[in-house]
C-alpha cells in the first residue's frame, strides 16, 4: 500500500494538489471525464488511488461521473469528481440529487472561459453564480476558492470534511491558473484533520434518514448493505426517507437543505483578512484574483493609500456579516472577478447602498492587470472624498 | 414528523391476506401508485420470488432506479433502495457497485430510462462489464409523463407525441445488451410470470453485467392508443405470438407489429469483470 499523505515538501501545481487533497482526506472513489484544464487532477488521482485501495474510474460523461460519485458516497465511499465549464454545467441535474438526498461527496470545477466551449485553456471566474443557483429549485452551497497550489491542497481536504459535517456535495470553484500553477505545497500530516463518516447511532427500525440534529443537519449516514434498508430519492421526502408529494413536506424539506447552512453559516464562512484595519477601500475578491489584487494593494499602499483586501475563502454561503460590517466603516469597496460582475451583486445585495461598489469586470482568458485593480480603487477614493 | 401513510382499503374478505413476500416489501409504503392491468406488478413480484428463492436479503443486495412508472419499483422494496435521476440510475448503480463490490446491484427502470435519456450509460456499463443486473421493464412507451413514444416503440405505433404513429427504428434491446458485451442477455413477457423469475435469478447470480428485458403492458398509455385494449388483452396477445428461442442470434429478435415475440436466453457467457480486471491490471502493479 501506498502512502495516503505525502509528508513533505513538493513542487506541483494546483490541479494535482487537489488530487493530492483528496487522496489525503480519504478519497476512494473518483469518477471523471477528461477536460481542460481539469485533467491534471485526473491523470494524477489515477496513479494515486490504486495505490491506496482506492477505484478510479473514467466515465462516459460528466452526468454519470456524478451519478458514480453519488452512489459510491451511499456505498460509504469518500468520493470526488473533477471538471470545468461544459462539463460543471452536465452536472447540474445530479448535483440537484446529492444536495435532495444529503450525500457528501466533493465536486472539484478548474473554472475557465465561457460561455459554451469558450476559452478551453484559459482562465474564467463565471461559473460562480453557477456553483450557487445552477440546479433547479432552492438549496444552498458551499464553496471553496483556492488562490494557490498549497491552498487547493488544504481546500479540497476542508471540502471533504464540510461535505461529512453538512452533508452535501461541497464545490472547489478553482480557476485555470491556479489549477497550472506551480508552487511549493508543503503537506503536514500533523496540521490535517480529517472528518470521518457518522455513523447512525440507532439501530434499524428506530433510525430515521432524515432526522436532522440540533445543527439540522441528518444524524448519520447508513452505507448500502449495512442493515438500515434506505430508501433515498430525489423526490421530496419525508424523515424516513419516503416521498411525499405534498406543500407541507415541500417546505419542510427545502427550508431545511436552506438553513443547515445559512443556519451554520459562522461555522462554515472563512475569510483573509489583508491591511483591512485602517483601510478606506477594500478590495473583495478570491481566487486568483486575489493574488492580482495583492499587487494592486501594494502598488496603492506604496502610493499612501489606504487599501485592504478581504478574500473569500469560502464564497458560497457567502460571508454577508463580515461584508456588511465592513461596509460600515470603509469608503467603498471593489470586487475584481473574472467574469462581468458575479459575486460583486452578492456585495452590492448586502451592503445594500451603504458604500461605494466598484465592479472590476474582465470577461476571461487572462488575470487582471493589477493597474487597472488600482484605477478603480482610485475612482472610489476620488468619488468618496 | 413523518407523514401518515394512506390507509389500505381492506375488504372484508381480504383482511387476513398477506402478500407471501411481505418481507421484500415496504408495506407501509402500498398501494403502489401502479394502474390496475399493468405488468410492473407482475415484475415486481417476480424479483421478490426470485430473491426469495436464492435466498438473497438486503445484506446482499441493493436496488437502483431511474425516474417513470417503473422508477418506482425502488421506492417499494425492503432493500437498500436508491431512486434517482432520469437516465442516470446505471450511472449511480456504478458507483455503488464499485464502493461495496462484494454485493451485488440491481438496476430495475424502463425503457426510455435505460435507452433514451440513459442509453450511453447502458452501453458504456455493458462494456467496462460492471458488477450489476439491469432489469428494463419494457412497455414501449414513456408511461409516466402520459404515453410518449420512446426508442422502443415499435414503427407504426402510436403515441401521445406520434399522433400519426412512430417511423423511428426502434432499439432491439437484446441486441444491445449482447453487443455491447452484458454477459447475460434474456427476454420474456410479463405473462410468464415463472421464466420471468428465473431468468432474473439467473442474471442476478452472474457476476458481471447481466440483463433482463421485461416486455410489459401498459394498458393506460401504450395499449389504450394502441387499441390493444386492456391488460389481460395484451398479455394474451403474447399468449398467442411469443416463440421461444433460446440461444438465438438476438439480431433476429427485433419486435414490431405483425412480428412474433422472441423470447428466451440468448446470451450466458461469463467475461472478467471491471473490478477483476482493476484489481489484476492496475492494482497488483502498485503491490510491489
Ligand atoms: C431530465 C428529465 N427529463 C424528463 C423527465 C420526465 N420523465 C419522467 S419519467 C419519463 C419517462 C419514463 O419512461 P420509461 O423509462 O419508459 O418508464 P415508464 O414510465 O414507461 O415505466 C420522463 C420523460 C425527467 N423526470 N427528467
Ligand atoms: S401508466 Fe402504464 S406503465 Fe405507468 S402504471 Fe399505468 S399502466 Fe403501468
Ligand atoms: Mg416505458
Amino acid at each position: 500500500m501506498g502512502k495516503r499523505i505525502l509528508a513533505g515538501t513538493h513542487f506541483m501545481n494546483g490541479d494535482e494538489a487537489c488530487a493530492e487533497g483528496a487522496v489525503a482526506a480519504g478519497c476512494s472513489l473518483f469518477a471523471g471525464y477528461p477536460i481542460t484544464p481539469q485533467s491534471e487532477i485526473a491523470e494524477r488521482i489515477s496513479v494515486r488511488l490504486p495505490q491506496v485501495g482506492g477505484v478510479f474510474i473514467q466515465m462516459e460523461d460528466e452526468i454519470s461521473s456524478l451519478a458514480a460519485v453519488l452512489g459510491g458516497a451511499w456505498g460509504g465511499a469518500k468520493a470526488m469528481t473533477a471538471t470545468s465549464g461544459p462539463g460543471f454545467s452536465l452536472m447540474m441535474e445530479n448535483l440537484g440529487l446529492g444536495l435532495m438526498t444529503e450525500t457528501p461527496c466533493v465536486l472539484i470545477n478548474i473554472q475557465r472561459g465561457g460561455p459554451s466551449t469558450g476559452l478551453p485553456t484559459l482562465v474564467g471566474q463565471g461559473d460562480m453564480m453557477q456553483a450557487r443557483w445552477g440546479s433547479h429549485g432552492d438549496y444552498a452551497v458551499i464553496a471553496l476558492c483556492p488562490s494557490s497550489p498549497q491552498e487547493s491542497f488544504e481546500l479540497t481536504v476542508d471540502a471533504f470534511n464540510l461535505a461529512e459535517i453538512y452533508r452535501l456535495p461541497v464545490l472547489v470553484m478553482s480557476d485555470e491558473v491556479v489549477g497550472h500553477m506551480y508552487e511549493r505545497v508543503d503537506i503536514d500530516p500533523d496540521k490535517i484533520k480529517i472528518v470521518e463518516r457518522k455513523k447512525p447511532s440507532l439501530p434499524p427500525g428506530e433510525f430515521l434518514l432524515y432526522k436532522p440534529g440540533p445543527n439540522l443537519v441528518p444524524e448519520g449516514m447508513p452505507s448500502f448493505g449495512d442493515g438500515y434498508k434506505v430508501h433515498v430519492t430525489g423526490l421530496t421526502h419525508d424523515e424516513r426517507g419516503y416521498p411525499i408529494i405534498d406543500a407541507a413536506t415541500q417546505h419542510q424539506n427545502v427550508v431545511r437543505l436552506r438553513d443547515k447552512i445559512y443556519k451554520n453559516i459562522d461555522d462554515i464562512v472563512r475569510v483573509e483578512e489583508t491591511a483591512t484595519e485602517d483601510a478606506d477601500v477594500v478590495i473583495v475578491t478570491y481566487g486568483i484574483s486575489a493574488r492580482t489584487s495583492l499587487g494592486a494593494l501594494n502598488m496603492a499602499r506604496d502610493k499612501g493609500l489606504k487599501v485592504g483586501m478581504l478574500r473569500l475563502i469560502t464564497v458560497w454561503p457567502f460571508p454577508e456579516a463580515i461584508v456588511k460590517a465592513m461596509a460600515q466603516r470603509v469608503a467603498g469597496f471593489v470586487v475584481p472577478e473574472i467574469n462581468l460582475g458575479q459575486i460583486v451583486l452578492e456585495v452590492d445585495r448586502v451592503v445594500r447602498g451603504d458604500t461605494i461598489v466598484r465592479s472590476v469586470p474582465h470577461a476571461g482568458g487572462d488575470i487582471h492587470d493589477p493597474r487597472v485593480i488600482l484605477e478603480a480603487i482610485e475612482e472610489v477614493l476620488a468619488h468618496a472624498s | 414528523m413523518p407523514a401518515k401513510s394512506r390507509a389500505l382499503p381492506t375488504p372484508d374478505l381480504l383482511t387476513d391476506v398477506r402478500h407471501p413476500m411481505e418481507k421484500y416489501l415496504r408495506m407501509d409504503r402500498l398501494p403502489h401508485i401502479w394502474c390496475s392491468g399493468c405488468g410492473l406488478g407482475t415484475a415486481l413480484s417476480c424479483f421478490t420470488y426470485a430473491l426469495d428463492e436464492l435466498g438473497l436479503t438486503d445484506a446482499d443486495l441493493g436496488v437502483v432506479s431511474g425516474i417513470g412508472c417503473t422508477g418506482r419499483a425502488a421506492g417499494y422494496l425492503n432493500l437498500d433502495s436508491y431512486h434517482t435521476t432520469h437516465g442516470r440510475a446505471i450511472a449511480f448503480a456504478t458507483g455503488l457497485a464499485l464502493a461495496r463490490p462484494e454485493k451485488k446491484v440491481v438496476v430495475i427502470s424502463g425503457d426510455g430510462d435505460l435507452f433514451a435519456i440513459g442509453g450511453n450509460h447502458f452501453i458504456h456499463a455493458a462494456r467496462r462489464n460492471i458488477n450489476m443486473t439491469v432489469l428494463c421493464v419494457n412497455n414501449f412507451n414513456y408511461g409516466m409523463t402520459g404515453g410518449q413514444f420512446g426508442p422502443t416503440t415499435p414503427i407504426g405505433q402510436k403515441g401521445t407525441t406520434a399522433p400519426y404513429g412512430n417511423f423511428e427504428n426502434p432499439f432491439n434491446l437484446p441486441y444491445l445488451a449482447a453487443s455491447s458485451g452484458a454477459v447475460y442477455v434474456a427476454r420474456w413477457t410479463s405473462l410468464d410470470a415463472r421464466r420471468v423469475k428465473e431468468a432474473m435469478m439467473e442474471a442476478i447470480q452472474r457476476p458481471g453485467f447481466s440483463f433482463v428485458e421485461i416486455i410489459s403492458p401498459c394498458p393506460t398509455n401504450y395499449g389504450r392508443r394502441n387499441r390493444i385494449g386492456d391488460g389481460l388483452d395484451e398479455l394474451r396477445y403474447y399468449q398467442e405470438n411469443t416463440v421461444i428461442r433460446h440461444g438465438s442470434d438476438p439480431k433476429h429478435a427485433d419486435l414490431g407489429p405483425g412480428k412474433e415475440i422472441t423470447v428466451g436466453c440468448f446470451v450466458d457467457e461469463p467475461r472478467p469483470t471491471y473490478l477483476e480486471l482493476y484489481n489484476e491490471l492496475v492494482v497488483k502493479k502498485n503491490q510491489f
